[in-house]
């Protein structure tokens, strides 16, 4: 019993060994790029940079902090995109009123924070918040339309028209920043060396604590959401009304139910995200618009309804903002959309994506 | 020559009021059309310029451009968010050839040089929207479009030495030609009416010609399209050029009649109300753009007075365009041309019943 066992891990473990050793062997060109550039940006952010490359490329300190920002960034697109993809892949309609789920949820949470002074608490207050709005959707509106998808589509954006415009009419138009918690506030130093003093002394990069957290958070909610999608039952229902919805409501599985519950979650994933925005940032008019489109431009780069692709996608287009931000300042945006256009040429399903 | 065989094998006996002449019978069928026409004609009579320029120039460049949208949604089964942005290229495109109050920038070109090179810059620029999204199917048209749509709304805003960022171009002026100053109200009033007219027919023409009829076989059923022989890629993209040059001429109207353009002119919310106007005023017809635009610019217009007559929060326009287009899709998909349709189906009956 236990040697089979054993021996089926070992034979599991070396099938997948294979696989990357057979990966290689067909492309070795693509794996040893990949191997250098790798070893490259390590090297990148982890060495001090000798002399001719910050008179290249500035100062080593822009350069990682951008790269921290980036991914920080991409921490908190993954969080909206990630409702958003899982939202499009099982009910096959754009969500285009994600964003104001988003603003909504930073307002809430906001609301929460000073009413109850935790902010862990608000995330709850956010997440339940537009859960609720999200049920109400899916229950009142989206199922009488069903098999619909450009009415749904139009019907979200009505419904973003609407959200946004009462949204001002409660908070106004000005920029709300939510307070960082004095536990997670300041900046930590980090073994990364930007510079060395005269003296030989290295100097090392400081980051805010509360970014590093966060970006923490949506890692540990990205690997909980791959584990939920391929570890449980509702997980594998979801996958499969993915893949083929009709062969699943026909195999008596309560498809409507799904649905509520993965709009449920998407939507207070995004509620949550908009008090990481508003911490990081600020939440104001506008915002909505902002985050709807970095979701629509991650998960097309990422590939529609795949939840690697969001990350993948978030990764990209986050880091692409704030590199562009340091390098290029009158092309910062458009460095994004850029990359989705050279995807959507290459690649129309995205990076990640299934035909 | 599809206008032809629509109407050539007409039957010999036709009962009733409907016998007569070719011309009275083509007359009768198209009579709210005809009136409608005779009178935007004879319009600048009794309205005053504040009625032609803001209320109805404005109505039919706006219509002008959401007939592109009509066209590729309505017969093409493609909602494209990038119309607007087409327009703006256009636009743009004029404030940079031709003439503004920024020599720093404009190329001061003359307009007849200026006009059809931004046309053709714009008609490229929607080929290409139209290339990127014609690959994918369906409702990732909408969203590819209008990542299109922010991308050069971004542009436009973070760019200074082209279109000058923030602030855009001002004072472009319609050019003087045939010893006419196409700036005045009435002549430009004139300008707009010709351009949104021909549109019109060319959309109605092109709807029943074998390209229009080849491209509604695509929106019902691509993949028996591509069986039969159809490039189904290609008259899609084809659809797109053929939107943008409509686009593309009403976006050089609009910053002739405004006057200016600015990143705000393209923005986010710019492009989302063109749809509306297209889905409000319905995308089966070509007239259903233009129905919606009327009903947008008179809201956007009259609504801040009346709002505030009924004693509600002037600022709270934008609710009731979101409510007014939330209403229409719920109950009406086919927008006020369904509404349209439902009503005189319903006098028919009643008339029929009454009558016999």
């Amino acid at each position: 019993m236990t040697t089979a066992f054993s021996d089926e891990g070992r034979l599991d473990g070396a099938r997948r060994g294979d696989a990357l050793a057979r990966w290689i062997g067909h492309h070795p060109v693509a794996a040893l790029v990949i191997a250098v550039v790798v070893i490259f940006a390590l090297w990148l952010v982890l060495a001090p940079w000798p002399a001719g490359f910050e008179t290249l490329f500035g100062k080593k300190r822009l350069f990682v902090n951008a790269l921290f920002n980036g991914v920080t960034l991409g921490g908190l697109y993954f969080l909206v995109a990630s409702g958003f993809t899982l939202i499009f892949g099982l009910m096959r309609y754009v969500n285009l009123a994600h964003g104001s789920l988003y603003l909504f949820g930073g307002y809430m949470g906001y609301e929460a924070g000073q009413w109850t002074g935790s902010w862990l608490f608000s995330y709850v207050v956010a997440f339940i918040c537009c859960a609720i709005v999200g049920v109400a959707m899916q229950v009142l509106i989206f199922r009488r339309m069903e098999g619909q998808d450009l009415r749904q589509t139009l019907v979200t954006l009505g419904l973003s028209i609407v959200f946004s415009d009462l949204m001002v009419w409660v908070w106004g138009g000005n920029a709300i920043q939510i307070d960082t918690p004095d536990y997670l506030a300041g900046p930590v130093p980090t073994p990364i060396v930007v510079a060395v003093r005269s003296s030989g002394e290295a100097v090392f990069l400081q980051y805010p604590l509360v970014r590093l957290a966060i970006l923490a958070a949506a890692i540990a909610i990205g690997v909980g959401m791959w584990l939920a999608l391929n570890r449980t039952r509702i997980g594998m229902m979801i996958r499969a009304g993915v893949d083929d919805r009709d062969m699943l409501s026909v195999l008596g599985y309560r498809v409507q139910l799904l649905f509520v519950i993965v709009f449920a979650f998407g939507a207070g994933l995004a509620g949550m995200a908009g008090i990481v925005g508003g911490t990081f940032q600020s939440i104001s008019l506008g915002e909505d618009s902002n985050f709807l489109l970095a979701s629509l431009v991650v998960v097309i780069v990422g590939g529609m309804g795949s939840i690697p692709g969001a990350a993948l996608g978030a990764l990209i287009i986050g880091l692409s903002e704030q590199i562009g931000a340091v390098y290029f300042q009158n092309y910062a945006t458009v460095l994004a959309f850029l990359i989705m256009v050279i995807v959507l040429a290459i690649r129309p399903q995205g990076l990640l994506g299934k035909r | 020559m599809a206008l032809v065989q629509t109407t050539g094998p007409a039957p010999l006996a036709i009962p009733g009021e409907e016998r007569g002449g070719l011309l009275s019978r083509w007359v009768s069928r198209h009579s709210p059309i005809l009136i409608l026409g005779v009178l935007l004609i004879i319009l600048p009579a009794v309205a005053n310029s504040f009625i032609l320029d803001q209320i109805v120039g404005w109505a039919l460049i706006l219509g002008m451009i959401a007939l592109s949208l009509m066209f590729l949604a309505g017969y093409g089964g493609m909602v494209s968010l990038a119309q607007m942005t087409v327009a703006g290229v256009a636009g743009y495109m004029m404030a940079v050839l031709g003439t503004s109050s920024l020599p720093a920038i404009s190329l001061f070109w003359p307009w007849w040089v200026a006009a059809p090179l931004a046309i053709a810059i714009a008609v490229a620029f929607g080929t290409f929207a139209g290339a990127l999204s014609a690959r994918t199917e369906g409702i990732y048209t909408i969203m590819i479009t209008l990542a299109l749509a922010a991308a050069f709304f971004y542009l436009t805003l973070q760019n200074w030495p082209i279109f000058n960022g923030f602030n855009g171009f001002t004072t472009i002026p319609p050019p003087k030609f045939f010893g006419i100053n196409w700036k005045d109200p009435i002549p430009l009033y004139y300008m707009i009416l010709f351009f949104a007219a021909l549109s019109y027919v060319a959309v109605l023409y092109v709807s029943r010609a074998p390209f229009g009829l080849a491209l509604q076989g695509v929106r019902d059923n691509p993949r028996r399209m591509e069986a039969i022989g159809y490039n189904v890629t290609a008259h899609r993209i084809a659809a797109y050029a053929f939107a943008a040059l409509i686009a593309a001429v009403g976006g050089i109207l609009l910053v002739w009649q405004n006057n200016q353009i600015s990143p705000f002119s393209v923005g986010i919310d710019v492009v989302i109300n063109l749809l509306v106007i297209a889905i409000v005023g319905g995308i089966s017809h070509p007239i259903g753009p233009f129905i919606g635009a009327i009903i947008y610019v008179i809201l956007r217009t009259f609504a801040l007075d009346a709002l505030v007559a009924v004693g509600l929060d002037g600022r709270r326009f934008q609710t009731l365009i979101g409510l007014g287009f939330l209403i229409i899709v719920l109950f009406s998909p086919d927008g006020v041309i369904g509404l349209w349709r439902r009503f005189t189906a319903r006098m028919r009956a009643a008339g029929g019943s009454n009558g016999r």
